[in-house]
C-alpha cells in the first residue's frame, strides 16, 4: 500500500493554497456545486456510507451524528447550528492548525456542505485562543468566499443561505470537549455538561447542534466528489479513508503526514517519520494524543494505524492522531509526571474526582520524581486513577486516568526502580518536598 | 485545576470607555450570536488588546457594555488562561513545556531564556520588556521546543543561536519581522 495518500493535504504545497483563486484552480467548490443539487438526506447518506469517523478523537461516525438532528417538525422552530471544533488542544496534536493554515477553503466548503445537509444557516468555527494568526487567515478566506457568492444569501443561486463566524477561545484544554466548547461559545466558563441530552438534540443555545472536528469537515468535499466508494478506496473496511497524523517526539522528521488508515505502525515510524535518531531504540508510543493509553515498542511493531488494530494490539486508541514517539532515553516516570501536570492544570474544576484526584495523582508522581516515595504510592496512584475514570461529567477524567493506568501497567519496573532507589537512599524520616504543596502547574 | 490571582484591587485603568470605532466593532460582535452574552469572549479579547490587561475597571466596562453582572465577566475572565488578570512585560514569552516539547528540549529553552534575561519563570525584566511564563501544549508539537510571544509562534528553538536571535530581535526597538509561523517553512521540507 502506498504510504502517502493526499486527500486533505492535496494542495498544501501549492503556493498561495490558502487563497480562493488557487483553491478554485485546484478544484475546490466543485463538490459544493454538486452537493447543492443533491437532497440533504442524500449527502448525509453518502457521508454515512463513506465510513468517515470523527477525527477529533472520539471516532464517532460523522454521518450518523448528522442523522441525529431532529426533523423540522420536531424542532419547534428552533434553528440548527453547526460548530467546527478547531480548539485542537490535545497534547501531541497539531494537524488542524495545518489544515486551516494551508487550505481554509477546503474546511469552508466542507462546512457549507455539512450545513446544507443538516439544514443549518449559521455556523461557527471555534479556534483555540493561541490560533489568532490562523483565525485571521480563516476570516480572510470566509470574506473571499462571501464576495464570490459561496457564502451568505442564496449560495450559488441555490436558495440556500449560510453565515460562518469564527470564535476565539482563550486558553482552556477542556474547550475541546464538545459540550464545554458550546458553553464557551455561549459566553460561559468552558465547563462540560451532562449527556444526554446530546448536542444534536440540545446543543448551542439549547438548539440542535452538530460539533465536528476540522479534519472531519475537511474530508466532506472529497466524499461528495468521489462518492463513498471513492473514499473507501483508502484505508481498511472498518477504518476507511486517510488520516492526518501529527508526529512528534524522538523521530528524525517530525511533521503532519496524511496516510491511508491501516498502514503498519512500523512503516509509520521508520518510513513516514524517518525513523529514530541514530543509535536509539524504540521504547514507547502514544498513538493518539496524550489521553490515550501508552503502547510498548513490541505492541507498536505489531499494530496498524487504524482504529481497530490500535485497540486490539495496544489496548489504546487512535484518538486525534497525535503520534508521540519515545526512545530508550526517555524517563517514563518523568514523562507521565509531565502529562499529569498538564491534566492537573487543565481540569475545569467541576467534578470532585477530577478536580481533586488529578492534582493528587500529579503530586504523588512528583514525589516519585523527587525520590521520596514508597511502594504504596503506586497503589494510591492506581486507586485514584480507577476512581476518576468514568466518574466524571465528561471524558477528561478518563483522559487523565488512562495514561496513569497504562504507564503503570506497561512500565512498572521503571516506577519500582524509583521506589527501590528511594528505599536505599532514605533512612531518615521523609522530608516534605517543596513541590507537594504547589497547586497544579507553576 | 489552574488557579490564578484575581485582578489587583489597588491597580487599574480608572474610568475607561470605548472609542466610537470600538463600539461599532462590538455591535458587530454581538450581531454574530443569538444572545448578547455570547459576545463576552470577543469583547474581552478586544479589551485586552486595547487596555493591555483586564483590570477590574476594564471588566466592569465589559459587563456594562454587554449588560451582564460584573461577577459573570470576572468568572469568565478568570477561567481562561490567556485573559491577563495582571499586567505583564511588553513581550510575554510563553514557553510550552508539555510532553512533546519536553522531549524536544523545552527545559533547555527555559534555562537559556532565564540566563540571558536574568529572570526566573514568572518574573518580568527590570526594563519591563519581557515576562517569562511556562504554559501547557500550544499545538506545535512537531516543532518544539517552541514559545508563543504575543500572538506569534517561534518554533524549533533548539540551540542558543536560534533562541538568542529571537530574543535580540524582540529586545531591539524595531524588531525585524522574523519568519513566522514556521509552518510555511518546515512542513514543506517534508514533502513526500
Amino acid at each position: 500500500m502506498d504510504l502517502h495518500q493526499k486527500v486533505l493535504s492535496r494542495i498544501w504545497d501549492v503556493d498561495g493554497s490558502h487563497t480562493l483563486d488557487v483553491a478554485r484552480a485546484n478544484g475546490h467548490y466543485q463538490s459544493l456545486e454538486k452537493a447543492l443539487k443533491m437532497q440533504p438526506a442524500e449527502i448525509t447518506e453518502e457521508v454515512t456510507n463513506s465510513g468517515l469517523r470523527g477525527r477529533g478523537g472520539a471516532g464517532f461516525p460523522a454521518g450518523r451524528k448528522w442523522s441525529f438532528i431532529p426533523g423540522p417538525e420536531k424542532r419547534g422552530g428552533k434553528p440548527v447550528y453547526l460548530v467546527c471544533n478547531a480548539d485542537e488542544s490535545e497534547p501531541g496534536t497539531y494537524k488542524d492548525r495545518f489544515c486551516m493554515w494551508n487550505d481554509p477553503h477546503m474546511l469552508i466548503e466542507g462546512m457549507i456542505i455539512a450545513a446544507y445537509a443538516i439544514d443549518c444557516h449559521v455556523a461557527y468555527i471555534y479556534l483555540r485562543g493561541e490560533f489568532r494568526p490562523v483565525q485571521a487567515r480563516v476570516d480572510a478566506a470566509i470574506e473571499e468566499a462571501k464576495a464570490a457568492g459561496l457564502l451568505g444569501k442564496n449560495i450559488l443561486g441555490s436558495g440556500f443561505d449560510l453565515e460562518i463566524h469564527t470564535h476565539l477561545g482563550a486558553g482552556a484544554y477542556i474547550c475541546g470537549e464538545e459540550t464545554a466548547l458550546l458553553s464557551s461559545l455561549e459566553g460561559e466558563r468552558g465547563q462540560p455538561k451532562l449527556k444526554p441530552p446530546f448536542p444534536a438534540v440540545e446543543g448551542a443555545w439549547r438548539c440542535p447542534t452538530i460539533v465536528n472536528n476540522v479534519e472531519t469537515l475537511s474530508a466532506v468535499p472529497y466524499i461528495i466528489e468521489k462518492g463513498a466508494a471513492g473514499y473507501r478506496e483508502f484505508g481498511t473496511e472498518q477504518s476507511p479513508g486517510t488520516k492526518l497524523f501529527s508526529c512528534s517526539g524522538h523521530i528524525n522528521n517530525p511533521g503532519v503526514y496524511e496516510v491511508p488508515l491501516g498502514i503498519t505502525m512500523k512503516d509509520m515510524i521508520e518510513k513516514v517519520c524517518g525513523g529514530l535518531p541514530e543509535g536509539r531504540t524504540l521504547k514507547a508510543v502514544i498513538p493518539g494524543g496524550s489521553s490515550v493509553p501508552v503502547m510498548t515498542a513490541e505492541e507498536a511493531m505489531n499494530a496498524n494505524m487504524d482504529y481497530e488494530s490500535i485497540q486490539e494490539v495496544g489496548g489504546s486508541y487512535l484518538g486525534s492522531g497525535g503520534f508521540i514517539v519515545m526512545d530508550d532515553t526517555t524517563d517514563m516516570v518523568a514523562a507521565l509526571t509531565n502529562l499529569l501536570r498538564f491534566y492537573a492544570h487543565e481540569s475545569c474544576g467541576q467534578c470532585t474526582p477530577c478536580r481533586e484526584g488529578v492534582g493528587w495523582m500529579y503530586r504523588v508522581l512528583q514525589r516519585l520524581c523527587d525520590g521520596v516515595c514508597t511502594e504504596s504510592d503506586l497503589e494510591t496512584l492506581l486507586d485514584l486513577a480507577n476512581n476518576i475514570h468514568s466518574r466524571t461529567i465528561c471524558f477528561f477524567g478518563a483522559s487523565a486516568a488512562m495514561p496513569v493506568q497504562s504507564f503503570l501497567a506497561k512500565f512498572r519496573d521503571e516506577f519500582m526502580a524509583r521506589i527501590d532507589e528511594a528505599a536505599t537512599s532514605l533512612a531518615a524520616p521523609l522530608p516534605v518536598p517543596e513541590g507537594v504543596l504547589d497547586q497544579g502547574a507553576p | 485545576m489552574a488557579t490564578f490571582p484575581l485582578p489587583p484591587t489597588d491597580q487599574g485603568h480608572g474610568d475607561v470607555s470605548w472609542t466610537e470605532a470600538q463600539s461599532a466593532e462590538i455591535e458587530g460582535m454581538i450581531a454574530r450570536y443569538p444572545e448578547k452574552r455570547a459576545a463576552v469572549m470577543p469583547v474581552l479579547w478586544l479589551a485586552q488588546d486595547h487596555f493591555g490587561w483586564l483590570s477590574l475597571d476594564v471588566l466592569r466596562l465589559v459587563a456594562k457594555t454587554l449588560e451582564l453582572p460584573p461577577s459573570h465577566v470576572l468568572s469568565v475572565a478568570t477561567f481562561y488562561t490567556m485573559f491577563k488578570k495582571q499586567p505583564t512585560g511588553t513581550h510575554l514569552l510563553q514557553v510550552c513545556h508539555t510532553l512533546s516539547c519536553d522531549l524536544a528540549g523545552a527545559e533547555g529553552l527555559i534555562t537559556r531564556i532565564q540566563n540571558k534575561l536574568g529572570i526566573k519563570v514568572g518574573e518580568t525584566t527590570a526594563d519591563g520588556k519581557f515576562t517569562l511564563q511556562r504554559v501547557e501544549c500550544l499545538a506545535a508539537c512537531g516543532s518544539g521546543p517552541m514559545m508563543q510571544v504575543g500572538t506569534d509562534y517561534y518554533e524549533l528553538l533548539k540551540d542558543d543561536t536560534a533562541i538568542d536571535a529571537v530574543l535580540d530581535a524582540l529586545a531591539s526597538d524595531n524588531p525585524p519581522s522574523l519568519p513566522r509561523p514556521e509552518m510555511d517553512q518546515w512542513t514543506y521540507t517534508r514533502k513526500s
